[in-house]
């Protein structure tokens, strides 16, 4: 049985202007020591399915009875994250079992309390560390973010800090208790590109020596390239195409997926012109009929089934799968 | 010759840096010894290492970070201002011309307000329309340009997600008019469409308006796509800047040659290991 295990999950909220889906039957696994890609468009669904492992979506949220999330920590019973009602009941997932680095670093820092006070909270709650232990743990943590002076960092508030060091500190705070399964929801976007490869040689080295198993969020397809063994591709809330990352960055088979590659700015060709995925992301109060993405799906033509009914996950090559009626199937007759 | 719109000479901004000590504290040197020209109508690239002073550059251009030695000047034709030492008067005028995109769209903006009311702030602060009519159509007009719709400006920013997010500050940017434009990360939260669709429109905005952005990203392959200059940061200084295409044929720098070496691939099988730029070597 994986480390996590998700079904059928979906995810609504409720609005002034009614019900929304945010999320809609996704299913996933991420076996301990593997990193899963999520990708997709601003909007997708990415971040609320991140926090539904952890509970962490607003008072507003549904989730659909039907929606099961699965933790299966090794030598422990598994575990019904949506079952779990009591905040006390929550501790032994948030920043124990799982931890999470968050889109928005200033919001997981507490303006009035310093990096190190967060740190060593955190680490005293959650291992058997005594303060000064994790004092130290947490300067040996920031140090391999690449923090320099990590001895006079560590008593500086977040607000002082640039946004690629808030980022650093954050994902040492979050792999400090050393989690069985970290969510990193875009950790890398404010770090420049050198520090960003030691980011992820550290989360690379943290899955070979603990097995950890990441969920990986972010909109950069090279970052997904570099650390994701199988990457999820999202459209509102739904997942369009899975599969090995090398399968899928190679032969994309979804509409959706090879317009994200195609809206890449490549470094090969600088005279190229930017191409977005035509037309606009619709309302959450008009999620299109059949599949998700039919509207702006530039390969179909009118009257096609994709309009009325929801193609199913279609295995294309071994662990490779897409939201295609099996004879759209490319390289089908 | 026409003078740069931006003229950044031999700036150096200092922050104080640790607090458990006794006597004078050290100084940080964020920005140190910056000397950077800003052509008008033009794209310039700010890339480098994080905590290398980039923010802390931008906002000193913008008078919201101090200027603790050196001269920034602004020149458009219009008004000429020594950005340090502006009258009150002044300062408000120039806080029309020169505009901030922000680099964390979930700090920048306030969850009480509707998204209309984010938009229409600067306008208002700066009693820059005559009417709420007159203001309802400057806000409609740039929503669209950053295309959100009148449905979402009703709601809260709290109900969007962080690329929506953005859209919203550029839009509040973008609504009194400026000349000059601090764009700081601002297309890293977007998603590859958005963020193409973003780039275009910036774009298409700085040929239209005669606009002039200074582009602060971690996004080498982006800032190769759009910027017309780059200027690489290390550590507080300027280590090389270049024409954009120049920059990326033939970097002069180590620590340039470092930095492009780190671009993530697109292959899965061309993995490697950081490599580290030691400023010693
Ligand atoms: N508490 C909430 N109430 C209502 N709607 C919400 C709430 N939280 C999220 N949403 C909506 O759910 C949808 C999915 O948002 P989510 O933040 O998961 O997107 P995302 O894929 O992470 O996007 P991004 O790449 O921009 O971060 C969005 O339309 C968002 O507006
Ligand atoms: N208000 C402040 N007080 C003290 N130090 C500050 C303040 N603002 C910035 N600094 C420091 O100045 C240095 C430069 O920060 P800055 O935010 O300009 O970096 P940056 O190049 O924008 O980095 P990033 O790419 O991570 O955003 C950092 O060491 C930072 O900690
Ligand atoms: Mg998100
Ligand atoms: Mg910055």
């Amino acid at each position: 049985m994986s480390l996590l295990s998700v079904r059928d999950l979906t995810i609504r909220f409720r609005t002034d202007e009614g019900l929304i889906t945010a999320v809609e039957g996704v299913d996933f696994d991420i076996a301990a020591g593997e990193v899963l890609g999520l990708v997709g468009e601003s909007g997708s669904g990415k971040s609320v399915t991140a926090k539904a492992l952890m509970q962490l979506n607003g008072k507003n949220t549904v989730y659909d009875p039907a929606s099961h999330i699965v933790l299966n920590v090794p030598g422990q019973d598994p575990l019904e994250v949506l079952s779990l009602r009591r905040e006390r009941d929550m501790i032994q997932v948030r920043g124990g079992a799982i931890s999470m680095i968050f889109q928005e670093p200033m919001a997981s820092f507490a303006p009035a309390i310093t990096i190190g006070d967060q740190m060593v909270e955190q680490l005293t709650l959650h291992t058997e560390m005594g303060k000064k232990q994790a004092r130290k743990h947490s300067i040996e943590m920031l140090d391999r973010v690449g923090i320099k002076e990590p001895d006079k960092r560590i008593d500086q508030y977040a607000f002082e800090l640039s946004g690629g060091m808030r980022q650093r500190a954050m994902i040492a705070m979050a792999l400090s208790t050393t989690p069985k399964l970290l969510i990193a929801d875009e950790p890398t976007t404010a770090l420049d590109v050198t520090i960003q490869a030691q980011v992820l040689d550290l989360m690379r080295d943290l899955v070979a020596e603990f097995g950890m198993g990441i969920m990986f969020i972010t909109h950069d397809l090279g970052v997904i390239a570099q650390t994701a063994d199988r990457v999820a591709v999202m459209y509102l809330g739904r997942i369009m195409e899975t599969g090995p990352v090398r399968e899928v960055i190679r032969n994309p088979a979804h509409a959706y997926t090879q317009g994200l590659i195609n809206a890449l700015p490549k470094l090969d060709d600088l005279d190229a012109p930017l191409t977005p995925i035509a037309g606009d992301i619709p309302s959450p109060l008009e999620r299109p009929s059949g599949c998700v993405f039919h509207p702006r799906n530039p390969t179909l033509k009118p009257g096609s089934r994709y309009e009325t009914e929801a193609p199913p996950m279609t295995e294309i090559a071994p662990g490779h799968f897409a939201a295609l009626f099996p004879e759209d199937v490319p390289g089908q007759p | 010759m026409t003078l740069p719109l931006i003229t950044i000479d031999d700036v150096s901004i200092h922050y104080p840096l640790g607090r458990r000590l006794i006597g004078t504290p050290p100084v940080l040197k964020a920005v140190d010894h910056v000397s950077l020209e800003i052509p008008k109508g033009s794209f310039v690239g700010l890339v480098g290492e994080s905590g290398s002073g980039k923010t802390t550059l931008g906002r000193a251009i913008l008078r919201a970070a101090p200027i603790t030695e050196g001269r920034i000047r602004y020149s458009d034709g219009d008004v000429d201002y020594d950005v340090g030492s502006l009258g009150k008067e002044a300062l408000r005028d120039y806080r029309t011309r020169a505009q901030l995109i922000f680099q964390d769209p979930y700090a920048a903006l306030s969850p009480r307000m509707t998204v209309r009311d984010i938009i229409a702030e600067p306008l208002e602060v700066m009693k820059l329309t005559k009417s709420r009519e007159e203001t309802d159509q400057r806000v409609r007009e740039i929503a669209a340009k950053c295309r959100l719709n009148l449905e979402h400006l009703r709601r809260f920013p709290h109900a969007f997600s962080g690329g929506q997010r953005q859209r919203i500050s550029i839009a509040r940017a973008l609504v009194c008019g400026p000349k000059f434009v601090v764009a700081d990360e601002a297309v890293a939260a977007l998603d590859v469409s958005i963020q193409a669709d973003i780039l275009n429109l910036l774009k298409a905005l700085q040929r239209d308006l005669d606009l002039t952005f200074l582009f602060i990203s971690h996004d080498l392959s982006v800032v190769a796509h759009v910027c017309d200059y780059v200027a690489v940061m290390y550590h507080g200084q300027i280590k090389e800047q270049a024409p954009t295409r120049q920059l990326f044929a033939n970097p002069g720098h180590d620590y340039t040659k470092t930095l492009l070496s780190a671009i993530p691939s697109l292959d899965p099988d061309d993995r490697h290991r950081a490599r580290v730029y030691d400023p010693d070597a």
